[in-house]
């Protein structure tokens, strides 16, 4: 090999480093925890000792019988398609709002623009739990929205609006709103206004332009929101204690409960795991048809 | 046939005043014409483009189509196609879907929308590309799908946005011979906008010439060329000595425009405007020669049959055929 050679190679090697660093210590790091303490034993007081078992899996399918045999067990599957369940509607919910907002957003005057893509990463100043607590403030039998309508007489009963499945789902999707709202804006912004004009000239109607047009080059940018804002869904805790009442369990608040009052370490790290598996799945599926949708 | 009267168009800009990018513009451009706006940029020609297609709504005046007035209406409502400068593709379709936009959205059927397609892509030399995707094809290929799309819904008039400024001098060359082919084959009136005079000169049927938000002069090419009625316009259109009226002994007030080609040097005739030979630029076919005037004006002089026989420094005679100059009087 040249000098030269040797010289490019080892500043590449310097170059590359950053990045390798923060992706080891950040990502893989973490991950590989996880992935080995959920085949370690329980400790009694919370984390985890020897010696090593699948016990954290077999619980997710079954439950031990008193005479130790095995017993088929869905509890935690429900729990999970719930919980994907959640996940996809608030996904869904925040890419039908989303997409109009970043719209709006984007046919403003540049200072307009900033103002509000100002306003739309506001809430990320304030620290998530007490944003989701201020949800209880408003939707609770005392809370804003119940004195109102009893105040203007509308209602006789405050309004059951908190601890159920609408309020998780309210809460998570003003949590995770602005990962959508972001990235189908990045994509809208960069669309050339003259496609817009070309496909009026050619006598598309607002709902052609938006479903022929806009849609089409916006859906990188859509598909992106949907990743950004289900993945940290379906492992998202505070909305489902906070505003659900803690009455059904989301495999987030299912998971956070093993590191804390349940002292189960290796199992949430099982649970944890499934859960990363199953979004790495996802992408990966996805990528194969992004890929193969490519001439 | 696009009747345009008195009309006008202005901008609001920063600091609550308005500028005025069209002022009281009115011409008639025929059925089946070629039609061009020329003029450097910010004259208003591409404003004036953008009303027709719809675009942007007049401040005042009206613009009527076939006797309809079409000033209000929206572009989706008008019969009028554009071709864009930066062919504004659809990236996610195909060439054939491309072409296909406009017919789809006038609910064409399909078997007629799909023959349509085919025939247009046919026209525009494009028949075996239509199941390419716009980024796969070169910037002239893009142009001729640009093309193919405005014409495909058969327009009343079809609008060119400097259609060619982007394509290197050999394509452009070919795009316009392309250009007078497919406006004679489809009958359709063609509106190009662009600030290239030989462009101009080379394909319209008439030229308006604008600046200033305003026309200087409209007629045929020829007309144009040989009868400028100002200085802008003499200037504009090619090559143009401009020379004080003082200098060659006549009104002060008078600008005397004469086309570089139609001066001439030495000879038998007599004149009493002579000039020295300051620069000398042999161009194969043509030979250029730069002189000063007297009172300092420089003249340009575009010779074929002079051969070697003026130098750098001479002091020659200067006249020109009395048809070939014209009188200005701004």
């Amino acid at each position: 090999m040249t000098p030269a050679g040797t010289i490019k190679r080892s500043s590449t090697l310097a170059l590359v480093a950053p990045t390798v660093l923060i992706i080891g210590i950040f990502m893989v790091v973490p991950l590989g925890i996880g992935l080995a303490y959920s085949f370690l034993t329980a400790g009694p007081y919370g984390g985890v000792q020897q010696p090593p078992t699948f016990d954290a899996y077999i619980q997710l399918l079954f439950d031990r019988d008193f005479d130790g045999s095995l017993v088929f067990s869905p509890s935690y599957i429900f729990i999970v398609l719930r919980s994907i369940w959640i996940a996809l509607a608030t996904t869904v919910v925040c890419l039908a709002v989303g997409l109009p907002v970043a719209w709006y957003i984007v046919c403003q005057s540049p200072g307009r623009r900033r103002m509000l893509l100002f306003l739309v990463t506001l809430p990320f100043w304030i620290n998530t739990l007490i944003r989701t607590y201020c949800w209880i403030l408003i939707l609770r039998d005392q809370g804003l929205i119940n004195n109102v309508l009893r105040g203007a007489g509308l209602v006789g009963n405050p309004l059951p609006l908190l601890y159920n499945d609408g309020a998780i789902l309210l809460g998570m999707i003003y949590t995770f709103l602005p990962f959508m709202v972001l990235p189908i804006y990045a994509v809208l912004e960069r669309i050339d206004p003259r496609l817009i004009e070309a496909a009026f000239d050619l006598y598309a109607d607002r709902w052609d332009v938006a479903r022929r047009v806009i849609w089409p080059i916006a859906q990188p940018g859509a598909l992106a929101g949907a990743t950004l804002v289900f993945a940290p869904a379906l492992g998202s805790f505070l909305a489902p204690d906070l505003l659900g009442g803690g009455k059904k369990l989301l495999i987030g608040s299912l998971i956070q409960m093993q590191f804390t009052s349940s002292r189960n370490w290796p199992f949430g790290a099982a649970l944890a795991t499934v859960v990363t598996v199953a979004i790495l799945l996802i992408f990966a599926a996805r990528a194969r048809r992004a890929g193969e949708a490519m001439p | 046939m696009i009747e345009i009267e008195g009309l006008g168009k202005s901008f609001p800009v920063k600091g609550g005043k308005n500028v005025e990018a069209l002022k009281d513009v009115s011409l008639t451009i025929g059925d089946s014409e070629f039609f061009t706006l020329l003029g450097p940029s910010g004259c208003g020609k591409t404003t004036l483009l953008r009303l027709i297609a719809g675009f942007e709504q007049p401040s005042i005046g009206s613009i009527r189509l076939d006797g309809r007035d079409v000033a209000g209406l929206p572009p989706q409502k008008r019969p009028v196609n554009t071709v864009f400068q930066s062919y504004a593709l659809f990236p996610h379709l195909s060439v054939a879907r491309n072409v296909a936009f406009g017919l789809e959205m006038q609910h064409v059927p399909t078997a007629e929308t799909r023959a349509r397609v085919r025939d247009t892509l046919a026209m525009v030399r494009l028949g075996e590309l239509g199941a390419r995707m716009p980024a796969e094809l070169s910037g002239g290929q893009q142009q001729r799908v640009a093309l193919a799309r405005a014409l495909a819904p058969k327009p009343r008039v079809l609008l060119l946005d400097e259609p060619l400024s982007a394509l290197d001098l050999k394509l452009r060359k070919q795009m316009q011979a392309e250009l007078k082919r497919l406006q004679a084959e489809t009958g359709i009136a063609f509106v190009l906008v662009t600030h290239d005079q030989e462009e101009a000169l080379a394909m319209s049927d008439r030229i308006a010439v604008m600046d200033s938000g305003e026309v200087q002069q409209l007629g045929t090419p020829r007309d144009i060329y040989d009868n400028p009625h100002s200085r802008f316009v003499a200037d504009f259109m090619g090559e143009s000595n401009l020379i004080p009226g003082h200098e060659l002994g006549r009104d002060p007030a008078l600008t005397i425009a004469v086309r570089p080609e139609r001066v001439m040097l030495g000879g038998t005739a007599t004149s009493r405007t002579k000039g020295t030979i300051a620069s000398i630029t042999f161009l194969g076919l043509d030979t250029v020669y730069d002189l000063t005037l007297t009172g300092g004006t420089r003249v340009r002089a575009r010779r074929r049959d002079i051969g070697e026989t003026l130098g750098l420094g001479d002091s020659v005679s200067l006249h020109w055929p009395p048809e070939a100059e014209r009188e200005l009087r701004a």
